[in-house]
């Protein structure tokens, strides 16, 4: 499925919060895409080198728009729409925009590969550390995947919970009926093939024949060829333009990756909240709130910026769990000197002595 | 019949099956515009410059890589151009793996081939794939983007997914999971049994989307000028009691049972 393109730019993208329930055990856990772009992205800028941003802007009036001032609309004849909340998206189905209920183990085999669309890893929430490990190492030496469907930004999802190595992963499945089968494209009936052009290819195919796949063969080779492009470019230095102010490195996106370990090790170092033993007396320490992080953050710093600003009001303790361009965008307005040299170490430092 | 999106040809030795290309997925969901909320007016995007809130025109907006230095490489669109792979209408076979050599993190899209024009030379590729038992890897280049993908059979058809590049999956080597004290032997046996009392074949047919009817019957009820609830759900806690309720749960799936 392609990214929805009808999504209101807030939240990071694929995310979710919730719980995770067997039984009468319920797991509060927060899902984490476990699939990136891949190669660098390009920046778009104008004829003076300037790095643009992505604004959104009404059509009739012609004003840029804050994350806030944008909401969905069903199209019920031209040009006349029924307006739909967030809200109202989740309260419809209660119940499966919070919690995907394993009502059904099956045999992680058993899926036909078809069937997966995406994964997201699950890191555990308040509390919810033991519980997770419970669930992963009993799903894992039972060879078992959980079977549920919920909500997530207003779709229903098949969903099959798997369990690798400790972690809980969640790979989305498609619906039954949003597969074809080859009628409903209306392949022809095959006739019975002729043995001597099987047998052909037959011996065609056994040249091809290997054990393992060629990891070579999965390189993104357009992001190979634009690195190299690169390399050529700054040699020669033609096309060059050193370092304008507000320019971010173009590395893929792994923000959300950098976000999930934080998490992880947030979730291991509170494991002594409610219920469990403390291994020392420590208090644990002040547990994320992932979700309103998250919703506090604007997709894409670029594509909203006066929300952005707003975030400035973001908690120190949420400091570590923003991407380096928030952080940037932060240090920026702060005025903070030698601001793009600094690691997202260091701009947290600097930002929290200067707010 | 549906439309074909693509027509090549299958490469693999001497051995040339021409073929067309089908999407295999229907995308069900209902679709929502952006709107401005004030005037309901659709909602576009554009390019602004930052420092002085200005547009730019899409013709004037160029592109640049960024390095790690924050120096901007500027590419032309001839360069632009150039790192796109060549045309051609080949898929070409690399590879013929055991079934899970290629991992299913990896696929990302089925798609259906179906015959173009005769379908002797399709129908005796089918066959040969199906004895072998094997997947084919592959790569084509479809609306000038590459594409690696696993060509296997569905139904007696080819179908071809195409795949994700190595560095879009994150594995789960590249994450530490949580960890903490020992867990409970007791627990562990219950959570064992419990999982077992609802192990099941896996019947993809049993699941619908049950909620895009819901939405529909929301769209509805707001163009007649109802109202609808807007109370956020509740929350459920962690299980702080893990045994307590595990005992509960083997109780509750016995009774059911």
């Amino acid at each position: 499925m392609p990214e929805r393109n009808d999504e209101p730019p807030r939240g990071a993208r694929g995310f979710w919060s919730g719980t995770i329930s067997f039984g009468l055990v319920s797991v509060p856990v927060s899902l984490f895409t476990a699939t990136r772009t891949s190669g660098p992205s390009l920046r778009m800028i104008d004829p003076d080198g300037t790095p643009l941003r992505r604004v959104y802007f009404c059509s009739s009036e012609q004003v840029p728009l804050e994350a806030d001032d944008i909401v969905r609309g069903y199209e019920i004849e031209k040009e006349r729409f029924v307006l739909i909340e967030d809200e109202e998206l989740e309260a419809i189905a209660p119940e499966k925009s919070q919690e995907i209920a394993l009502e059904r183990f099956v045999d992680v085999d058993a899926i036909d590969p078809i069937y997966f669309e995406r994964a997201y890893f699950l890191a555990p929430g308040r509390g919810g550390a033991r519980p997770y490990r419970l669930l992963a190492e009993v799903m894992e030496r039972c060879g078992r995947a959980g079977i549920a469907t919920f909500v997530m930004r207003g779709k229903e999802y098949l969903v099959a919970i798997i369990s690798e190595r400790g972690l809980l992963r969640a790979e989305t499945l498609r619906f039954h009926d949003e597969l074809r089968r080859p009628k409903d494209v209306g392949l022809p009936a095959l006739e019975e093939p002729d043995d001597g052009r099987v047998k052909k290819m037959k011996r065609a195919l056994e040249k091809l024949e290997a054990d393992t796949l060629d990891r070579e063969a999965l390189r993104d080779s357009r992001a190979a060829r634009l690195e190299a492009l690169v390399e050529r470019k700054l040699a020669s230095g033609s096309g060059v333009i050193s370092a304008p102010e507000d320019a971010e490195p173009s590395e893929r996106e792994s923000a959300e990756i950098i976000d999930l370990m934080q998490v992880l090790k947030q979730s291991l170092a509170e494991r002594g909240s409610r219920g469990e033993k403390r291994s020392n007396g420590e208090k644990p320490p002040s547990a994320e709130k992932p979700r309103s992080a998250e919703k506090k953050r604007p997709k894409k710093a670029a594509k909203a910026p006066r929300a952005a600003r707003r975030s400035d009001a973001r908690r120190e303790d949420d400091l570590a769990a923003a991407p380096k361009s928030e952080l940037y965008e932060r240090a920026k307005r702060l005025d903070i000197p030698g601001r793009s040299g600094m690691s997202k170490e260091q701009l947290i430092d600097a930002i929290r002595s200067a707010s | 019949m549906a439309r074909a999106m693509w027509k090549g040809v299958i490469r693999f030795g001497d051995q040339r099956v021409p073929v067309k290309l089908y999407a295999a997925t229907e995308d069900r969901t209902v679709r929502f515009r952006l709107l401005h909320r004030k005037d309901q007016a659709p909602v576009t995007q554009a390019m602004v410059n930052p420092n002085d809130d200005r547009v730019v025109a899409y013709e004037d907006v160029r592109r640049a890589y960024v390095t790690s230095d924050r120096d901007l490489v500027v590419l032309d669109d001839d360069e632009l151009a150039s790192l796109e792979p060549e045309a051609s209408r080949d898929i070409e076979i690399l590879q013929l793996l055991p079934p899970a050599a290629i991992d299913h993190r990896w696929y990302q899209r089925p798609y259906y081939l179906g015959p173009d024009g005769s379908d002797a030379g399709y129908a005796a590729f089918a066959r040969a794939l199906a004895d072998s038992g094997r997947e084919a890897l592959v790569r084509w280049v479809m609306r000038k983007k590459e594409y690696l993908g696993a060509l296997r059979l569905e139904a007696g058809y080819l179908m071809l997914m195409s795949l994700r590049y190595a560095d879009e999956v994150v594995s789960a080597e590249e994450l530490d999971a949580p960890s903490g004290p020992k867990l409970n032997d007791k627990e562990l046996d219950m959570a064992r049994q419990l999982v077992e009392m609802l192990t099941d074949e896996f019947d993809p047919e049993q699941y619908s989307d049950q909620y895009r009817a819901r939405v529909e019957e929301l769209i509805e009820t707001k163009a007649r000028g109802g109202t609808v609830r807007r109370k956020p759900p509740a929350r459920r806690p962690a299980t702080a009691d893990l045994t307590a309720a595990l005992e509960a749960s083997l109780k509750q799936e016995r009774k059911r049972a």
